[in-house]
């Protein structure tokens, strides 16, 4: 018998924590299977971040550590430099990455720092249950926006993608979505040009995927596919917004 | 016996930190450590080495968590209002058993406080100035060739014991200019085979501090715990000055304020009392063995640049069987030799 579809090597044993529908799985899978295919697992040092891919460490099978909530630009950033040769990114969601680690992933961007960034943006705190991120779209209810979030008190959603494309630091800033397996094919090509372009040498790089977070926001997964679809991608329209870094 | 060399104590810091091996700086811009980055600055690319300024102490010390795991020898360095930012790292270090030197150049708090030198920010570098159960092994220099051994020491104590050491100094000693001998130091770098370098050849390695089941995490408190007991058995470090069978007076000082002690203490031999200095050189493990026999001993006199921190690890050891008594300035003042003597006469009669 052929096999024709099996688990990526970069993949682990250990069976995902994540809830039922929700996308961190795909996008798990996705940075798996660029680096498989890159042939640079065993070069490659992942951080995981604190958010509800806190464990990232155990489903991903090579050199891992975890980094305090939002620092994950700043420990890569040590460990890139400690060790140029090895291949870096970080895994960060968007409180981890938009709220506490606001000035590390703007930072580790402005310098050009030659790391990859995989940014799942849901638009809340998952693991902490379900709380207003810096994401959560106007409007929206989450367990400390329960009426919505209203402009007057929290102001306005931060887009990500868009705001480090503006750093001169940036070299390939794309936003995509794994809501059908169209997207999902665009958003593996975006993170393993983020991966390569760091092979190459080049950095800051950044993919933004909008990811579904089924549980807080109370919706089943067929429900919160539509949920995103309808309402955070035309708030974060996906495409490329930066591809090559400003050379001198 | 090397060359004598004049030098600053905040650029002794940094050239003992290269001559240890380390390659590898973080930080960011605070007083009154500002040679030592600008001395790094220079010289790490001299070097082969890295030195970044980073955006704040809060991801320096995150970069230095970084480097850690990536098996180099790593430093980072800042002032008590940057210290107290690194704390939340300095937590995640000594949970992720990760071997780093942190330096801190105290200077007067709290808050903003002032650029004058001061020591205190003892309870937070010994009694643990971030969460959970850890302990830091702290070192106390009081000259400049100190500086150069303490620093060497600091690395090797990190790397021996897979955990971050804090080198704790005082602005007055980071001014300070004194001649130096570097020695000829070879330092004992270990092979790191925990650390992240990519897993070819080998099964994955991981770096964490968080253990989610309470079982495991109890364990690895108690890991860490046996580890501090091995260190408490075999570091405890102290200069002892005339205490002796013979001492009737015992004053207790640590860093810049030890030095102006012990010159009160010779005075005070000169005028017929019978005083002795106890310097702790290791804030921890404190040099609880330096206090084993209190012999003939009347009274204890524990002076800092503070309003009274290191008296009570004092009074802990003494445990009653003697008064310790306190004198201290704050704010970036200190107490003189005069003062100190003083202190003494008063204490004696
Ligand atoms: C310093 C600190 N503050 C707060 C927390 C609590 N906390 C854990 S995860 C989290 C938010 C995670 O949300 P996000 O980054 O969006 O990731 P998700 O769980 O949605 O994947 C918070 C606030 C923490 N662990 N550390
Ligand atoms: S809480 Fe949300 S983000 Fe976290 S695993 Fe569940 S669905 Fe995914």
């Amino acid at each position: 018998m052929q096999k024709v579809f099996e688990k990526p090597v970069s993949i682990d044993e250990k069976p995902f924590s994540y809830c039922a529908g929700c996308t961190h799985g795909i996008i798990h899978r996705l940075v798996a299977e660029s680096i498989d295919e890159l042939g640079i697992r065993e070069k490659v040092i992942g951080v995981a971040p604190v958010g509800c891919s806190v464990f990232a460490y155990e489903f991903f099978n090579f050199d891992m550590c975890s980094a305090a909530h939002g620092r994950a630009p700043a420990v890569a950033t040590g460990i890139k430099r400690a060790r140029p040769e090895n291949i870096v990114f970080t895994y960060q969601g968007d409180g981890d990455l938009a709220a506490i680690g606001t000035a590390e992933i703007v930072h580790a961007a402005a310098r050009a720092e030659k790391i990859t960034t995989i940014f799942v943006n849901n638009a809340i705190y998952g693991m902490t249950g379900g709380q207003m991120a810096p994401t959560t779209l106007v409007g929206q209810k989450t367990d400390t926006t329960p009426y919505g979030r209203k402009v007057e008190n929290q102001g306005y959603p931060i887009k990500v993608a868009e705001m480090l494309s503006t750093l001169e630091g940036a070299n390939y800033i794309e936003r995509v979505t794994v809501i059908s397996p169209a997207h999902v094919n665009k958003a593996k090509a975006a993170i393993k040009k983020a991966f390569q372009y760091q092979i190459e040498g080049k950095g800051f790089n950044l993919i933004e995927v909008l990811s579904t977070c089924p549980s807080c926001w109370g919706m089943s997964p067929i429900k919160a596919i539509e949920w995103l679809k309808a309402n955070m991608i035309p708030h974060y329209p996906l495409g490329v917004y930066k591809d090559g870094a400003k050379t001198e | 016996m090397g060359e004598k060399v004049l030098m600053k104590g905040n650029e002794a810091i940094g050239e003992a930190a290269v001559s240890a091996g380390c390659r590898h700086f973080f930080g960011y811009p605070i007083t009154p450590q500002s040679e030592l980055p600008a001395y790094l600055a220079k010289k790490m690319p001299l070097v082969g080495g890295v030195f970044l300024q980073a955006e704040s102490e809060i991801s320096a010390i995150n970069m230095v968590y970084g480097a850690a795991c990536a098996g180099v020898r790593v430093m980072t360095s800042s002032s008590s209002p940057g210290v107290s930012l690194k704390q939340e790292g300095i937590s995640y270090l000594a949970g992720a058993e990760l071997p780093v030197l942190v330096c801190n150049v105290q200077r007067a708090g709290p808050g903003l406080g002032t650029i004058q030198p001061s020591q205190a920010d003892y309870f937070q570098a010994v009694k643990g100035g971030g969460h959970g159960d850890y302990r830091l092994i702290t070192l106390s220099p009081s000259s400049v060739q100190e500086i150069i051994d303490l620093i060497r020491l600091g690395f090797d104590l990190a790397d021996k014991y897979k955990t971050p050491a804090m080198f704790l100094a005082d602005g007055m000693l980071g001014q300070l200019m004194e001649p130096v001998d570097l020695g000829e130091y070879k330092s004992e770098i270990k092979e790191k085979p925990w650390a992240l370098s990519g897993c070819e050849g080998r099964a994955k390695n991981t770096v964490t501090s968080i253990w989610i089941n309470p079982e495991e995490m109890e364990r690895h408190n108690i890991h860490l715990q046996e580890k501090y007991a091995e260190i408490k058995k075999n570091e405890q470090r102290w200069e002892n000055f005339h205490f002796d069978d013979e001492a009737e007076f015992l004053v207790v000082a640590h860093g810049s304020m030890a030095r102006i002690a012990k010159s009160a203490v010779i005075k005070a031999r000169e005028e017929g009392i019978k005083a002795s200095l106890i310097r702790p050189i290791t804030l921890w493990p404190f040099p609880e063995n330096a206090f084993s026999s209190l012999k003939s001993l009347k009274k204890i006199l524990v002076v800092e640049m503070n309003m009274g921190q290191m008296v009570e690890d004092v009074r802990l050891v003494v445990n009653g069987r003697i008064p310790v008594e306190f004198f201290g300035r704050a704010g970036g003042m200190f107490p003189t030799v005069e003062q100190t003597l003083g202190k003494i006469r008063g204490l004696i009669k």
